[in-house]
C-alpha cells in the first residue's frame, strides 16, 4: 500500500509521539507513507470557522498536491482530516466552489485521490491480518476506552467512517492486540477540541465527564487516534482526578510490537502511559 | 425558555433565513425544534443559545440576539448537530456563515479570546505555510493575556522536546500568503 502522508501541523510539535508511532508501525506493517512534499496548513479550526472559503482554499492546496503525486492521502490528525476531506467533498459535488478553488490554485481537480485517516487505513482487513501476524507483546489485561472523537465520524455522509454512533474499528484492533475494549457511551462525544485552550473551564467540566464515563465502564486507559484529543483528554482534566492515561491507538499497536522505540514515545506524554503497562506487567 | 414578539428591540426580519441560506445553503425553514442537536451538543449548557435556539433565533431573523451570542464562539464544531438533525440541516455550516456574517457586521469584539487564537492561528499560517506552535501559542497567550496559564504544561512540553523551536518554511509560503490576501481582496 502506498500513499502521501499528511502529518499536519501538531504532528511536528506537540504531538510528535503520534507521528513517530505512526511512522514505526507503518515500516513494520509494509505500508508506504511517503510524506507530501511542501504541504502547507489544512487551516483546521481556526479558518473554517472564520471565513468558510479561506477554509476549504487551504486544503485544497494540499488537495492538488497529492493529484500531482499520484497517491492516495493518509491522514492522521481528525481534524486535518475532517478539512481535506470536506473540501475534497466539496470540490467533487459543488461545481461553483470547485471553479472558484480551481482559479485560486491554478490546479485542474480529477478526482481520483481519495483522502483516509490513519485510523481507517489500519482497520481494514488486510492491515487487520498483518497487525495480527505481528503482534509478539499482547496487551493482556489491558482494559481499555477506545475514544474515537468526533471529526473522524461527522458529517457521516462525507467520512462514511464506520457507525457515526457506536464505531468499532479501533475496539476490533485493541482485540486483536490482545487489550480488552470496554463498552461505553462516550466513544464520538467532542472532546472539547480547541476551546481547550480558549475555554480551559468549559472544557475541564466536558473531559472530566468523559474520563469518569471512561472509568465508570472499567477501562483503565483511553486510546485516540487524534492529537487534539489526546491533548485535552490529557491537559484539561479537574485537579485531583484519576490518573488516566491517554495513548494514541499507533502506540499501543507499536508496543505490542515490541518496538522498543515505545518506550521512548511514551515518555513523552505529560502522564506516561508506559508507567500502566509496566504496573500490568507488560514489558518490550 | 423565552417569548419572542415583534414588538421586541431588534424585531423580527423573516428574510434573514433567505440571506443565510445563500450562503450555506442549508434548508433551517425545515427545522422543527426536535432539539436532536441540542442533545448532542458539548456545550449548548455552557452557552446563552443551545442550536435549537439559534435556528429558530434565524428563522424569526432576530440577528442581533445571534451575533451577540457567545454561542457562535463557544462550538467545538464537532458537527454532530448535523449530524443527527433529521431534516438534514448541517447546523455547523449555519454556524459558520453566521460567525463570517457576525464578523462583517462588526459583532467580534477584538478582545474575545476565541478571536484572539484564531488570528494567532492563521498569522501563523500566513507567515510560514504551517502552524509553528510555539510562537503561535506564546502570541496567543500574550495577546489574551493569559501568559500565567498553563506555562507549567508548556514547560513540560519544552522538557519532553514536544515543541519545535525552529520554525519549518514552506516553499509554497508564497502561494499561502496571495490565498490570504486575494480574501482581504474580497
Amino acid at each position: 500500500m502506498k500513499f502521501v502522508y499528511y502529518p499536519g501541523c501538531s504532528l511536528e510539535s506537540t504531538a510528535k509521539e503520534y507521528d513517530l508511532s505512526a511512522r514505526a508501525i507503518a515500516r513494520v506493517m509494509e505500508v508506504e507513507m511517503l510524506e507530501l512534499a511542501d504541504w502547507n496548513c489544512c487551516g483546521a479550526t481556526s479558518a473554517h470557522s472564520t471565513n468558510r472559503l479561506l477554509g476549504l482554499v487551504l486544503p485544497a492546496r494540499n488537495l492538488a498536491l497529492a493529484q500531482d503525486s499520484g497517491r492516495d492521502l493518509l491522514v492522521p490528525c481528525s481534524a486535518c482530516y475532517s478539512r481535506l476531506k470536506t473540501a475534497d467533498y466539496y470540490l467533487r459535488y459543488d461545481e461553483k466552489v470547485r471553479n472558484d478553488m480551481e482559479n485560486m490554485l491554478g490546479f485542474n481537480y480529477q478526482g481520483n485521490i481519495k483522502v483516509f485517516s490513519l485510523l481507517e487505513v489500519f482497520t481494514v482487513q488486510e492491515q487487520l491480518e498483518k497487525i495480527t501476524r505481528h503482534v509478539t507483546h499482547p496487551l493482556k489485561g489491558l482494559r481499555v476506552a477506545c475514544y474515537y472523537g468526533c471529526l473522524l465520524v461527522h458529517p457521516p455522509e462525507v467520512t462514511h467512517f464506520d457507525d457515526p454512533e457506536n464505531p468499532s474499528r479501533m475496539d476490533k484492533l485493541m482485540a486483536l492486540l490482545g487489550a480488552e475494549p470496554v463498552p461505553w457511551s462516550y466513544k464520538t462525544e467532542c472532546c472539547g477540541a480547541s476551546q481547550g485552550l480558549v475555554n480551559g473551564k468549559m472544557v475541564r467540566r466536558i473531559v472530566s465527564r468523559l474520563i469518569r464515563k471512561a472509568q465508570e465502564a472499567g477501562a483503565r486507559a483511553v486510546v485516540t487516534a487524534c492529537p487534539l484529543c489526546q491533548a485535552n483528554l490529557e491537559m484539561r482534566r479537574e485537579k485531583g482526578g484519576e490518573n488516566m492515561p491517554v495513548f494514541y491507538f499507533t502506540e499501543l499497536i507499536g508496543f505490542s510490537f515490541g518496538l522498543p522505540d515505545s518506550l521512548k514515545w511514551f515518555k513523552k506524554h505529560l502522564w506516561n502511559p508506559g508507567r500502566l503497562l509496566a504496573s500490568l506487567g507488560l514489558v518490550v | 425558555m423565552q417569548v419572542i414578539t415583534s414588538k421586541r428591540p431588534g424585531g423580527l426580519d423573516f428574510s434573514f433565513a433567505g440571506e443565510l441560506k445563500e450562503r450555506c445553503r442549508q434548508p433551517v425553514e425545515l427545522c422543527y425544534q426536535c432539539q436532536k442537536c441540542t442533545a448532542g451538543c458539548p456545550v449548548g449548557e455552557f452557552a446563552e443559545y443551545r442550536p435549537n435556539q439559534i435556528i429558530r433565533l434565524v428563522q424569526f431573523g432576530l440577528k442581533e440576539k445571534i451575533f451577540s451570542s457567545n454561542f457562535l464562539w463557544l462550538c467545538t464544531n464537532c458537527e454532530t448537530c448535523g449530524a443527527r438533525c433529521p431534516n438534514g440541516i448541517k447546523i455547523a455550516e449555519v454556524m459558520d456563515a453566521l460567525r463570517e456574517m457576525a464578523q462583517e457586521r462588526g459583532f467580534m469584539p477584538p478582545k474575545n479570546p476565541a478571536f484572539l487564537f484564531h488570528t494567532s492561528f492563521l498569522a501563523s499560517v500566513k507567515t510560514f505555510g504551517r502552524v509553528h506552535e510555539a510562537s503561535m501559542l506564546m502570541v496567543y497567550k500574550l495577546k489574551s493575556r493569559r501568559i500565567f496559564e498553563d506555562l507549567d504544561t508548556g514547560i513540560k512540553y519544552l522538557l519532553r522536546r514536544k515543541f519545535a523551536i525552529i520554525p519549518r518554511r514552506i516553499k509554497g509560503r508564497r502561494q499561502v500568503r496571495q490565498i490570504f490576501a486575494s480574501f482581504r481582496r474580497r
